[in-house]
């Protein structure tokens, strides 16, 4: 065995590598700040605030606030704080993400396997459709949704959660089960499969982790809607964003900010525990997000 | 049997040609709410919108046709062209930095640094975070009695101000520092792909010819990215022009009206001041800045197919 001739690689702390270290560092600082504020602000009473300021660490720790932001904070007349949000935003983001990926899936599965004559130009105005500003569909879909029912109800804002997520899962369902070979297709025909026997028996096995992704993109994707969840839901059943909002942003009241940051915590701690636990995977959401067009 | 059934007959058999519509019916039911989302949401609740936006409608949608006069009420109203002058402030400024930051830090990223995921994660995380908790934790900390100004204030230096949330004149850039905030990460991912996707010679052949890093990025690399550059132009422009919640948690589009932007203009009109026309002229004018947006990306990409 002979170790490594030649001179010693260059040493670690160049000049340009402490640039390159010190401006990553302060750039984390304003990315990692706000999240910073939250905690500490969250974990102070409210005397302690108004002495100190934003940045100032907490001196005495109390989880008072967490408490009063997740059971007695209120919004109007409503006093049983972020709880109430919480479980309407569950009640809404099951089902939603479920409908919403079982049929972009099974969308993904028709347009690359079983092509028929138009399919294509759909899923091009479906493409399209995903830059449309909202604003201008907002109207008409009351309309559609007060005709069948479901105005103001908690189903009705599932199903418009499933159309405005069909255009990008559709894309990235259609992307991996396109990249599948064809011969796997083309034999399990030979042995006389069918549509939804090759789709349940090959091609959701074989898109697990395509499956996981969509599911982080939905998840985080719902659970920070706010727009749908205040114009096709009534107050009793906000999302947690828009009771949120109504929390912190109510002009009655004295400000207790440290309810207001344990409160807005509370909300993002989903898509942040979502987004930490999953990683790479959440990346590669994004990517397929992006490359859309 | 079906085998046979999904193959267009050459020959004709028995039965003859299959019907047009049963063949393949299986995948066009399949299909179907895709097809209902493209016609019925996306095209139809466009038309419809953009059709009764010649209207005057108010509490209800009505089929009185009074031509353009909901436009001409629009770009007359203060408060729409206050909402367009800040959507431009907001998204040059954005549109700019957001590319700058993304480009410099996946550049940063790129050099073969140790800690690349953790760095990666910090820049990335706020874009799980919703507008509403973004917007919500910016206002505290850009609070002039706790945060930032009341901060250097506490260090001496008692004239300093910094309160871009309660200041008309610079409110739109104190939004700005959030949207940034939670949106340049996402930037800076598609960015570092696509510097990841460069291939190493070009930067041995650099070496060789003696051009130094910081011209090789700006000469070289970044005419290579151009396609990244421009799938990040068009990404960011849609996400301005729907910006909606950020201002809404941050500011509720105050001090008075000085923060308003156009979703907010078609929200309150649409669903607060029962003035449906105006709500539908302002979301069509959104859509139409869209499409000015999209058909030269949309020729770009389809001229580059074509060329091969």
């Amino acid at each position: 065995m002979t170790g490594p001739r030649g001179p010693k690689p260059k040493r670690r702390f160049s000049r340009n590598n402490i640039f390159i270290y010190g401006t990553l560092i302060m750039v984390s600082m304003y990315y990692l700040l706000p999240l910073y504020v939250m905690v500490v602000t969250s974990l102070k009473g409210m005397p302690e605030i108004r002495l100190g300021n934003v940045f100032s660490p907490p001196v005495e720790i109390t989880f008072e606030p967490w408490v009063k932001a997740w059971a007695e904070a209120c919004t109007g007349i409503n006093c049983d704080g972020l709880s109430r949000g919480f479980w309407n935003s569950v009640r809404i983001l099951i089902p939603s993400v479920t409908l919403s990926i079982a049929v972009a899936s099974i969308n993904g599965y028709a347009l690359s396997n079983w092509k028929f004559k138009g399919s294509e130009v759909f899923f091009n105005i479906l493409i399209l459709g995903a830059f449309i500003p909202y604003q201008i569909m907002l109207y008409p879909i009351v309309i559609l949704l007060r005709e069948l029912g479901l105005y103001g109800g908690l189903s009705g804002l599932v199903l418009v959660h499933t159309v405005f997520g069909m255009p990008i899962l559709t894309l990235l369902f259609r992307n991996y089960f396109t990249s599948i070979p064809e011969e796997l297709f083309k034999a399990a025909r030979v042995d006389g499969a069918g549509f939804w026997r090759i789709y349940f028996q090959i091609m959701v096995p074989m898109a697990l982790p395509i499956f996981v992704v969509a599911i982080i993109l939905q998840v985080t994707g719902i659970w920070n809607d706010f727009l749908f969840g205040v114009i096709y839901t009534k107050p009793d059943l906000y999302p947690m964003t828009v009771q949120l909002n109504n929390i912190v942003n109510s002009v009655q009241g004295v400000k207790e900010y440290n309810v207001n940051m344990a409160a807005t915590l509370l909300t993002g701690l989903v898509p942040l525990i979502i987004y930490f636990a999953s990683g790479k995977l959440f990346v590669r959401g994004i990517a397929a997000g992006a490359v859309k067009g | 049997m079906s085998l046979v059934d999904h193959r267009p007959a050459k020959t004709g058999y028995a039965k003859g040609k299959p019907n047009r519509l049963t063949r393949n019916l299986s995948s066009k039911i399949a299909a179907l709410p895709m097809i209902l989302t493209a016609l019925v949401v996306f095209v139809g609740c466009t038309i419809w919108t953009i059709v009764y936006s010649f209207t005057d409608s108010r509490l209800l949608p009505r089929e009185n046709f009074v031509g353009i006069e909901q436009y001409e009420r629009l770009w007359g109203s203060s408060r729409w062209i206050t909402s367009i002058s800040n959507l431009m402030w907001y998204g040059v400024c954005s549109l700019v930095l957001t590319l700058v930051i993304g480009f410099t830090l996946a550049a940063l990223l790129d050099r073969k640094i140790r800690f690349e995921n953790t760095f990666r994660s910090i820049f990335l995380f706020p874009f799980a975070l919703s507008f509403i908790v973004t917007g919500l934790v910016w206002q505290w900390i850009l609070n002039p009695d706790y945060g930032v100004q009341g901060v250097v204030r506490s260090w001496g230096w008692e004239s300093f101000n910094f309160d871009p949330l309660y200041n008309p004149d610079i409110v739109i850039f104190g939004i700005l520092i959030a949207g940034i905030w939670q949106g340049s990460g996402l930037i800076m991912c598609i960015m570092l792909a696509g510097l990841r996707g460069i291939d190493e010679d070009i930067w041995k052949a650099t070496r060789v010819d003696g051009i130094g890093t910081l011209k090789t990025y700006l000469v070289v690399i970044i005419p290579m990215m151009r396609p990244v550059f421009v799938t990040c132009l068009v990404l960011i422009a849609a996400g301005i022009i729907k910006l909606y919640d950020l201002v809404v948690a941050q500011t509720s589009g105050g001090p008075g009206l000085s923060s308003q932007v156009p979703a907010m203009y078609v929200y309150d009109y649409m669903f607060k001041a029962q003035n449906l026309g105006q709500g539908f002229a302002a979301s069509t004018m959104m859509l139409l800045s869209v499409v000015i947006i999209l058909i030269p990306y949309i020729y770009l990409q389809f001229k580059g197919k074509s060329r091969g």
